[in-house]
C-alpha cells in the first residue's frame, strides 16, 4: 500500500511551460515577416469580380494599384464612381498620364492594377485605360478573385 | 546576517510575462495583416497609335466582340451567348486556313474587343475569362501532344513554354474607343 503512495507522490503533475515563449516568438517573426501593411487607406469601394483564367502577379514590387469604384461617403453611403491611385481621389482624369508616366520611369517593367468595382461601367475604364496608353504603360491586370 | 541574505536571493530577472507581451505584439501582427488578392487577368494595352498606317489586317483575321450597353456579346456581329465565346474563339484561332472564313493560322488570329461605355464591368471580365479560357485550353492541349504535360506545369521563361506560346500568341486588341 505505500508503495503506491509513494510512486503517486512523486509524478509531476505541470506541463513545462518554459519553452512557450520561444514557440511564440517564432511565430511572432513569421507574422512580422509576412505582413504587409496596408498601405492605402481606401476612398472609394472596390468589390472584386470572379473569373476562371487568371495569373499571379509574382513581383509585387512592379505593381500600381488603380482603384476604380463609387465614392465611400459617410454612413455607408455610396457616391459617384471615382477613380483612386495611392492614396487620392483623382479629380482630372487628365492627370493619370502624368502620375502613371512618373512611376514608369521609376519602374520601366511596371504593371498596372485595375481594382474596379464589379458593378462599374467601362466608361471610366475606358478613359483610365486611354490615359495609360498615353504614359506609356501598357501592362495592365485587372485584379479579379479565383471563381469557386 | 548580510551573508545569509546575499546567499539565498539569487539574482534572476522574472521571465514570466515574457510570454504574454510576445503574444500581445503576435495578436497585433495578426490582426493588421491583409492576405492580399494578387491575381488577374493580365492584358497588353495597344500603344497609341502614331501617323504611320497600321498594316492592313485581312478580315479573315480578325475576330471582333462587341459588348454593348445592355451586356450583350456580339461575336462579328451576331450576338452570342457567353458561354459560346470559348468555343468560338478556339475554332476562329485553331482554323489553320480550313475555313475561309476563319483565321489563317493561330499566329495571324487577332481578337478585337470593343465595349460601349456604359458596358457592364462584370459582362466585360467574364467575356474576357472566356477569351483567355480559350487561348489556355488550346495552349493545354498544345503542350500535351507535345511534351505530355499541361501549359501550367511548364517552368516560366523555359524554352517549351516559348514555344507553346508562340505557337498560340495571345494577339488581343482593345479597339480605339467612339470619340465623345
Amino acid at each position: 500500500m505505500s508503495r503506491f503512495n509513494k510512486k503517486q507522490a512523486k509524478t509531476k503533475q505541470s506541463v513545462p511551460t518554459s519553452a512557450m515563449p520561444d514557440v511564440v516568438f517564432m511565430l511572432l517573426i513569421f507574422f512580422m515577416v509576412t505582413t504587409v501593411l496596408r498601405e492605402v487607406e481606401l476612398q472609394v469601394q472596390v468589390n472584386y469580380t470572379r473569373a476562371e483564367n487568371i495569373e499571379k502577379i509574382e513581383q509585387k514590387r512592379l505593381v500600381s494599384y488603380i482603384y476604380i469604384g463609387p465614392e465611400r461617403l459617410g454612413g455607408d453611403r455610396l457616391g459617384e464612381t471615382r477613380v483612386q491611385i495611392d492614396d487620392a481621389l483623382v479629380d482630372d482624369i487628365n492627370a493619370i498620364r502624368n502620375i502613371m508616366y512618373d512611376k514608369l520611369l521609376e519602374e520601366p517593367r511596371l504593371i498596372v492594377s485595375l481594382r474596379v468595382d464589379q458593378d462599374s461601367e467601362f466608361g471610366t475604364i475606358t478613359d483610365v485605360q486611354q490615359e495609360l496608353r498615353h504614359a506609356g504603360t501598357l501592362r495592365i491586370n485587372y485584379s479579379t478573385l479565383r471563381e469557386i | 546576517m548580510f551573508n545569509k541574505s546575499g546567499r539565498k536571493e539569487t539574482p534572476e530577472i522574472n521571465g514570466s510575462s515574457l510570454a504574454d507581451i510576445a503574444f500581445l505584439l503576435l495578436i497585433f501582427f495578426l490582426v493588421v495583416t491583409t492576405i492580399d488578392v494578387d491575381t488577374g487577368i493580365g492584358l497588353m494595352l495597344p500603344p497609341i497609335p502614331d501617323d504611320t498606317e497600321p498594316p492592313p489586317v485581312r478580315e479573315r483575321n480578325l475576330m471582333n466582340i462587341l459588348v454593348n450597353a445592355q451586356g450583350m456579346i456580339l461575336l462579328d456581329e451576331e450576338p452570342s451567348a457567353i458561354s459560346e465565346v470559348k468555343s468560338r474563339i478556339k475554332e476562329f484561332v485553331d482554323n489553320h486556313g480550313v475555313d475561309p472564313n476563319l483565321s489563317d493560322s493561330p499566329d495571324d488570329a487577332i481578337v478585337s474587343i470593343k465595349t460601349d461605355r456604359r458596358t457592364p464591368y462584370r459582362v466585360y471580365i467574364n467575356m474576357l475569362d472566356e477569351v483567355m479560357g480559350a487561348y489556355n485550353e488550346l495552349r493545354n492541349t498544345a503542350s500535351m501532344d507535345r511534351f505530355g504535360v499541361p501549359f501550367s506545369q511548364l517552368n516560366d521563361g523555359s524554352v517549351e513554354r516559348e514555344e507553346i506560346s508562340d505557337m498560340y500568341p495571345k494577339k488581343i486588341s482593345i479597339a480605339e474607343p467612339d470619340e465623345g
